[in-house]
């Protein structure tokens, strides 16, 4: 065995116990371990990714030594290795560029805290992403469910508690639902590990025995992964939580939280129940109906609210009902088209919640769009950084964003039933989108003595006066624009991991 | 489909109820205490569930006395294993919405979580 292969159990390890580690430590030096435990963590993956796009096929760690079908297992794949990598990545510059607010928002004995969370929820992320057992991911994302809860409030003020709240309610139902349905799949096919139960649930399939029990199984799994991950009926309590938390965790939050649980969804639909036995279950009908619904309900209210953070909170709902719409599509150009969405809406949501992070604090803390008139020229990296990533969410040529809704209208085509409503869909989500981004892009860039607004106590930022903030949001460009321009390595990654997971 | 089954496995059918009676609670009280109440009924029914799929009539604990080692004499511990990771996780959320709903009632002196939410509009940071 390589030594390579160590590696993911030891990031899972190093984070989580850089966790309690960092609960004794003073603010500065937690932050510091952080920010070391982060990039140690995404060179390791990254040395993951390299080892296993290799040697070409994935392979199965065992943890402590007992094989299949007894012991605990974590499964490396190229796309398993590739998320986590991201994952990393994203986590790194949302950390780095709002140090600042945090250190401003955050009480100062509670600094070192807010590392817990973020170390713990880190090793989660990443044990969500590796682990080929379902009752370890059920614990996993627990413990997410709490860290990124304690990153909602850790900016005290009421509104947070209210979403805090709201979000443990809603993320409770969605995890009594999956373990439910967890323990339905194991009492019908006697396992645990996601390879044993694939056979199972392929046996129980062919012979048709215990029919309704695995419906049902599946229906609780995925409904609960999809409340969870904010699909639209349920997202009461994101608006809240995206917008007035820290910008770290706004940016954490929209971009890996919701992602990490898709992510499990999709090892669900690949490596637990099989894909050829998850096209025939009709919950993904249920799936493609909500998220279409999302897609333009959410924009909806993106266009009603007069508030840039939350107005980009709702762009997060239309964005998680797009990522649905291609499950429910249930071909694996679907798929595909929706895996490539978790990444490119990942990386422009944070650098949206950065650069709107910039936008107010040119405009005195207002959030408000008359007050944010102008700023655009106060703050001349984070104007520009917003306009590149409004560019991707519409799906502008060159960024990420059209690569994305290129593939969904492909994989439309794809599925005769489903085409006509996924491209009308499609087609009025962009120009609502369109609506309020441009809405926005155009206010920041309209000068402030034309709007009647007084600029006198505004700040004006230099991009050297927060070096860190600034390089972060060059770095979210540079990702943006590579997603866009060299699209075909990253659909290629994807659908070869895809390939692995059967 | 006949519903004789129902009535024969009426413990299962007794722990789904139970999960509905939870979750519908959690979902729907305004007052938070009784959420959580809620929240604690639904955890319960699912380890319910879990224990009755682990027990097989007239076996023991699968603790070795006796020397006694085949698979037969013993009910399936596994279920178990599951249900204290499953407590574990169900007292720690249970501790995160206490600890919010202490917050919340020194802030706003209420348990109703619309009521809250109507004061914090009114506050309206």
């Amino acid at each position: 065995m390589a030594f390579v292969q160590n590696f993911p159990f030891m990031s899972i390890i190093i984070s989580l116990v850089s966790g309690p580690i960092s609960s004794v430590l003073p603010g500065k030096i937690a932050k510091r371990v952080n920010i070391c435990v982060i990039t140690l963590l995404g060179i390791l993956q990254s040395f993951v990714l390299a080892f296993v796009l290799k040697t070409g096929e994935p392979y199965v760690y065992r943890m402590g030594h007992f094989s299949a079908p007894w012991g605990n297992e974590i499964r490396v794949g190229v796309l398993e290795a590739a998320m986590a990598l991201f994952f990393c990545i994203i986590m790194f510059l949302s950390m780095i560029a709002g140090e600042k607010e945090r250190i401003r928002d955050v009480e100062d004995h509670r600094q070192n805290l807010y590392y817990v969370m973020v170390n713990l929820l880190l090793c989660s992320l990443i044990a969500l992403v590796y682990t080929n057992d379902l009752f370890t991911a059920y614990v996993f994302v627990e413990i997410n469910t709490i860290s990124a809860c304690g990153l909602i409030m850790s900016r005290q003020v009421g509104r947070t508690f209210e979403a805090a709240t709201r979000y443990m309610v809603m993320s409770l139902l969605g995890s009594g639902m999956l373990l439910l349905g967890i323990c339905y799949l194991y009492s019908i096919t006697g396992h645990l590990l996601m390879s044993n139960i694939q056979e199972a649930v392929t046996a129980l399939a062919t012979s048709g025995s215990y029919h309704y029990p695995l419906l049902v199984a599946i229906c609780l799994m995925s409904i609960g992964l999809a409340i969870k991950s904010a699909l639209y009926p349920f997202h009461t309590w994101l608006p809240d939580a995206y917008g007035y938390s820290t910008v770290s965790s706004a940016a954490i939050l929209s971009s890996l939280v919701s992602k990490g649980y898709i992510f499990l969804l999709v090892k669900i639909f690949y490596r637990v129940i099989g894909f050829d036995v998850m096209k025939d279950v009709r919950v993904l009908n249920v799936l493609f109906v909500f998220g279409v619904a999302g897609m333009i309900m959410g924009s909806i209210d993106a266009i009603m609210s007069d508030d840039v953070r939350r107005m980009i909170a709702f762009s997060s709902v239309a964005q998680i009902g797009y990522i649905y719409m291609g499950f429910g599509l249930g071909t694996t150009a679907g798929m595909v088209a929706s895996i490539y969405h978790v990444v490119c809406h990942a990386s422009t949501k944070s650098l949206l919640f950065v650069a709107a992070s910039g936008l107010t604090d040119v405009s005195d803390g207002k959030r408000d769009f008359k007050s944010l008139s102008g700023s655009g020229y106060r703050n001349k990296l984070a104007g520009v950084t917003f306009a590149v990533g409004s560019l991707s969410m519409i799906g502008f040529p060159m960024f990420a964003g059209f690569i994305s809704k290129l593939l969904f209208a492909e994989a439309a085509v794809q599925s005769p039933n489903k085409m006509l409503i996924t491209l009308i869909a499609l087609a009025v989500s962009t120009i609502l989108n369109a609506v309020y981004f441009f809405r926005t892009v155009i206010r920041i860039y309209t000068p402030a003595v034309k709007a009647g607004v007084k600029e006198s106590g505004f700040a004006k930022v230099k991009i050297s006066d927060n070096p860190k903030k600034s390089i972060a949001m060059v770095i979210f460009i540079i990702i943006n624009l590579l997603l866009g321009l060299s699209s075909e390595i990253v659909i290629d990654l994807i659908e070869k991991g895809l390939a692995m997971f059967a | 489909m006949n519903f004789i089954n129902l009535f024969h496995n009426y413990e299962e059918a007794i722990s789904m109820i139970l999960f509905v009676i939870g979750f519908s609670n959690l979902l729907l009280q305004k007052n938070l205490i009784k959420k959580i109440i809620g929240l604690n009924i639904m955890d319960s029914s699912v380890y319910l569930f879990l224990a009755l799929k682990g027990y097989i009539e007239g076996l023991k604990a699968p603790i070795v006395v006796d020397g006694v080692r085949s698979v037969e004499a013993y009910i399936n511990p596994i279920p178990a294993g599951l249900v204290l990771t499953g407590i574990v996780v169900s007292v720690s959320v249970t501790a995160v919405m206490l600890s919010l709903t202490i917050r919340l009632y020194a802030r706003y002196h209420s348990l109703n979580l619309d009521e809250i939410s109507a004061m914090i509009n009114k506050e309206g940071k």
